[in-house]
């Protein structure tokens, strides 16, 4: 008995390199009280690929970076959304107006709004992400200057609009004007660049569970975006990601706010249909 | 004073006589290191909060003496003994002399 007990404890030792690597089994519950859908069935769209369950980047994060979410006092993305805040009430541009003048407070007006971006919109005829939403509404409502794309005001008024879905599920249309848009998303998705030859499908997808080198590679889900990462000490956007990511592939990358980035985000939003609003999350 | 400096504190509202309770800050702060240099070259001064103290009925808890090492939006956790009801203040001192203040009433059963 006391063998095989000491045999377990070795087997423990030994097992973290590639334990550590999988997605852990944990729940996660904001403030003692909004549970989330960290790990849901994959939507139907992706049936042509081998995965079956998505998961959200919060499982593959240590117990400590997890925690920082548990708790919106230790969740430091939660600074930004007061900053968003205060944002949101400052009148500025040649109207005169706020966010609040016409929208009122965050949590009556964009309730379940961050679920459903990207999304079509008719009266300009394109695929608008919540980000060019904003800057929209900045520049013909409000006579403002637009913020920079994946400027830290605009991460915080998104984190402002993220927080008030939290909980709900991503729920982004694939169908309908949008498709064409979706089917751009998903060949860049599937195409390699870079001097690396790598899409976002061979980490995120093929790869996801594994290191690249001192990294964990998640599925790439961007439920949780806006995302405070410790490593940058501040709130990080979507297409910011998408920019860094690649990079990293070592390929001239899009821009933020381009096509081919909303394109991207749409699709990549898609993959994530069915798991919770996280944003802010927390991540490393 | 910094911008966009804003302190938080989360103690409990109750507790038991006697009762170890945890006690959560945090304040939005640059904590600009002064190590740090802009894009033509010029050091940015340093602009840190130095200093955190809590305090409880005039007595105090903690007394913190902060260094530029420390990043940006300083955040403690620390416990603190309940012996009767009372008031927690909580102060800051920044580099610039400028001091936040922030109070929270615990009752005890």
């Amino acid at each position: 008995m006391k063998i095989r007990t000491l045999t377990a404890v070795a087997a423990m030792l030994i097992a973290p390199g590639f334990a550590m690597s999988d997605p852990d089994d944990d729940t996660l519950v904001v403030n003692g009280e909004i549970e989330m859908v960290t790990k849901t069935e994959a939507p139907d769209h992706m049936s042509d690929t081998y995965v079956d369950t998505i998961m959200s980047g919060w499982h593959f994060r240590s117990d400590e970076t997890q925690s920082l979410q548990m708790d919106d006092f230790d969740n430091s993305g939660m600074v930004f959304v007061d900053i968003g805040r205060d944002q949101w009430n400052t009148a500025e541009g040649g109207e005169g107006k706020s966010c609040a003048s016409c929208h009122g407070t965050p949590e009556e007006s964009m309730e379940g709004v961050r679920a459903t971006y990207p999304k079509w919109d008719a009266e300009a005829e394109e695929v608008q992400t919540l980000a060019m939403q904003v800057n929209d509404c900045r520049e013909s409502r409000m006579e403002a200057e637009p913020y920079g794309y994946t400027s830290g005001e605009m991460a915080n008024i998104e984190a402002l609009i993220a927080v008030q879905s939290r909980g709900m599920p991503v729920n982004v249309a694939i169908d309908g004007p949008v498709s064409e848009t979706w089917e751009r998303g998903k060949e860049l998705y599937y195409t390699r660049t870079g001097q690396l030859e790598l899409s976002c499908a061979n980490c995120h997808e093929d790869n996801y569970g594994n290191m690249i080198r001192a990294d964990h590679l998640s599925q790439g889900q961007i439920n949780g975006f806006p995302v405070y990462r410790l490593k940058n000490a501040k709130l990080n956007t979507v297409h910011a990601r998408f920019k860094g990511c690649v990079r990293d592939t070592r390929a001239e990358t899009y821009k933020p706010g381009s096509p081919e980035f909303v394109a991207l985000e749409l699709y990549v939003a898609s993959r994530g249909n069915g798991l919770s609003v996280e944003g802010p999350s927390v991540r490393n | 004073m910094a911008q966009g400096v804003r302190p938080r504190v989360k103690v409990p509202r109750k507790a038991e006589a006697g009762e170890i309770i945890t006690i959560k800050t945090l304040i939005s702060h640059k904590m600009e290191s002064g190590q740090r240099k802009d894009s033509d070259g010029n050091v940015i001064p340093r602009s840190i909060i130095h200093r955190f103290t809590c305090d409880f009925n005039g007595q105090n808890v903690v007394d913190f003496k902060m260094e530029p090492a420390i990043s940006t939006n300083p955040y403690f956790e620390f416990e603190a003994t309940v012996p009767e009801s009372g008031e927690f203040k909580f102060t800051w001192h920044d580099d610039d002399g400028s001091v936040y203040e922030t109070a929270k009433k615990i009752e005890v059963a």
